[in-house]
């Protein structure tokens, strides 16, 4: 066990490391820092003196190490644009980006199970064709066309929800939470289907997949011949033992709703990180884009390693050949 | 895609029969052509792919109008409805003009013109880099093909859409600004190309590594043949198959990509709109009522997008009919 973690966690950090290097070159080599921190009046010599100061002419291995010491303290610059501390910044959007994500993950879910539940019981109906068919529509539509779709319905014809925002926000200290006042409710509904639509359907064929494997299986068919009812038989044995890829899925993919999120936020002008990083992109705003780039490869690497600690424990099979990676 | 080597023919005896089976022939008795003709939706996806790419090729000749022209421009012309004058007045515009009294039509034509660049330009690439270290990695294996599948793994598993962001911000941060208008939708290929090339990367070293136990290939390598000539007519003709799927459905992934990047306002310049941008554009009067700037540049996205989807569905399951 010990062994297999210390593994997978070595193989994080080479990622890690990987993507640092990444984000080192970028944050070094596009644009120079110099001449984006100082005026044009600046003379040339006093140019050179900040560039010894701030140690932009050491060998590139130092800058690297000193990098990195830099981003495991969490810091990663003053931001171009904003002149403020880009953790401070990514740290006081992320709340939204959060909320967004983890209320679209829950929806997909909640839904997901659902529909793929029913289109597996019930796969001649004609409910199920249509179901089908619309998630291969839903999948190949851009989600900034879904979301404009239904801030159309929604906002401009029916005038229910609103189109653009967080609404009112409250205060936790170190947490600004938009779900405890109504307006903050009413506002993440429309992004967070929107965000939530693709994983939707990815969880709802895999649901479907399962179940209609699972239905076959002897064991079912054993409890039928006990006369177990048919709500025992679905959701009890063949719907449990579907929702452990269920689950892994779903958790992968909480990395890929945080970098879809870039999309939803735009359409909504919702206030999280993902719109931070589109404006920094459009102005080339370079800390920030180094900084993103960072956080969204430790999430991705903490998910994945979560996931694959968890299968270790759930799978006993996969400890014969010392874990082969879940991905 | 069966491009086995044939040995030189012996010279033609007088019993062997005659040949007339002409190509198309061939073609038209295939496997392949019987499915297309079997699937009415594929049929469909077929000419509305057709259809769009042929009006986006022939829209400098066939748009009614060059919205591109400041000189055939005329503000006055700015909002109107769709078909709201009559078919023989001077300014008639059959899915309406938009803010700037750009004829929708005419800007859609050759907005589809650039997205299918992009798309085709940004797939290509993606394909040639992606199958070229595919069949790298597949056939030396060892060192070589370690490195470019971790990347290929470390790559996959972050959304495209991400990836090709950061390329265009790193892209924008080196060239200068005078030449980012004119480098605009190259670096838009790029970005777009380099965050797509690790799925071929993917399936070609898969099948290389089959291919290269071969006999085949081991015939060629003992005769002396250079390895780069062995990847490139013996494999490469028999891994094609998969490429095409994952191509087709590729072109459809870049052409929504593009319009996403477009969309954010990180993809084409203004001056050459691609659907994207023409939807962001639209957007910005949704609430105003005037709905059709962004519903017909909506609606011919998604045609291009579905129609071009469903056909690589279609080809995947035509190639390999075990996949149902």
């Amino acid at each position: 066990m010990l062994a297999f973690i210390i593994r997978r966690l070595a193989q994080s950090v080479l990622v890690m490391l990987f993507v640092a290097l990444i984000a080192f070159v970028i944050f070094r080599y596009v644009g120079d820092p110099i001449t984006s921190m100082v005026g044009v009046e600046t003379r040339l010599e006093d140019q050179e003196i900040m560039r010894d100061r701030l140690g932009l002419n050491d060998p590139v291995v130092i800058q690297f190490a000193r990098f990195i010491g830099n981003a495991l303290q969490g810091e990663f610059g003053i931001s171009y644009r904003l002149q403020q501390p880009v953790t401070e910044l990514i740290l006081s959007r992320l709340p939204a980006t959060l909320e967004l994500a983890v209320a679209s993950a829950l929806i997909a879910l909640v839904f997901g199970v659902v529909l793929g539940v029913f289109t597996a019981l019930r796969p001649k109906s004609f409910v199920t064709a249509g179901i089908m068919a619309a998630s291969l529509v839903g999948v190949s539509l851009p989600t900034f066309l879904i979301g404009i779709g239904l801030i159309y319905v929604f906002s401009v014809e029916l005038g229910w929800l609103p189109s653009f925002g967080r609404g009112e926000v409250v205060d936790l200290g170190w947490w600004r939470t938009g779900l405890l006042t109504e307006s903050g409710l009413k506002s993440i509904i429309l992004p967070a289907i929107t965000l939530s639509l693709f994983q939707l359907t990815l969880i709802m064929r895999l649901v479907r997949a399962e179940m209609l494997e699972v239905l076959r299986t002897e064991y079912i068919r054993f409890a039928r011949a006990r006369g177990l009812t048919q709500r025992a038989i679905n959701f009890g044995h063949a719907l449990k033992n579907t929702m452990v890829p269920v689950i892994t899925i779903t958790g992968l993919q909480l990395g890929s709703v945080i970098a879809f999120a870039i999309v939803t936020e735009t359409v909504f002008q919702w206030p999280g990180v993902g719109s931070l990083f589109i404006t920094s992109v459009q102005v080339v705003d370079v800390p920030v884009m180094a900084a993103y780039l960072m956080f969204i490869a430790l999430v991705f690497v903490l998910i994945n390693l979560i996931v694959d600690i968890l299968y270790y424990v759930v799978d006993p099979r996969l400890r014969v050949d010392g874990g082969a990676s879940g991905n | 895609m069966s491009m086995t080597e044939t040995p030189p023919r012996p010279p033609a005896t007088p019993q062997a029969p005659p040949r007339p089976e002409s190509r198309l022939r061939r073609f038209l008795d295939s496997d392949i052509f019987y499915s297309w003709k079997r699937s009415p939706v594929t049929i469909l996806a077929t000419v509305t792919a057709l259809t769009l790419i042929l009006i986006a090729i022939l829209a400098p000749w066939i748009a009614p109008y060059d919205p591109f022209n400041p000189a055939s421009l005329n503000l006055m012309d700015g909002f109107t409805p769709p078909v709201s004058q009559g078919p023989f007045s001077e300014n008639w515009f059959l899915m309406g003009a938009d803010n700037q009294g750009r004829d929708v039509l005419s800007t859609i034509m050759y907005g589809s013109r650039v997205s299918l660049f992009v798309g085709f330009m940004a797939t290509m690439f993606a394909m040639v880099l992606g199958v070229g270290l595919g069949l790298t990695a597949g056939y030396n294996g060892g060192m070589i093909d370690a490195v470019i599948m971790r990347i290929a793994d470390i790559q996959l598993s972050f959304p495209a859409i991400l990836i090709a962001l950061l390329i265009f911000g790193v892209a924008r941060g080196m060239i200068p600004a005078s030449h980012q208008e004119s480098m605009a939708i190259w670096v838009l290929i790029l970005a777009i190309g380099l965050s797509n090339w690790a799925q071929f990367a993917r399936t070609v070293r898969g099948a290389t590594m089959v291919e290269r136990e071969k006999d085949y290939v081991s015939a060629a390598r003992i005769m002396g043949v250079h390895p780069i000539l062995i990847l490139l007519r013996h494999i490469l003709p028999n891994v094609l198959g998969p490429v095409l799927v994952i191509g087709t459905i590729g072109l459809a992934l870049a052409i929504i990509e593009e319009a996403t990047l477009s969309f954010l306002g990180v993809g084409v310049p203004p001056t050459q709109p691609s659907l994207g941008t023409l939807i962001r554009i639209g957007q910005q009067y949704l609430f105003s009522g005037e709905w059709w700037i962004l519903f017909f540049p909506a609606v011919t996205l998604i045609l291009l997008a579905l129609s071009v989807n469903l056909l690589g569905d279609w080809l995947r399951d035509a190639l390999n009919p075990k996949l149902r």
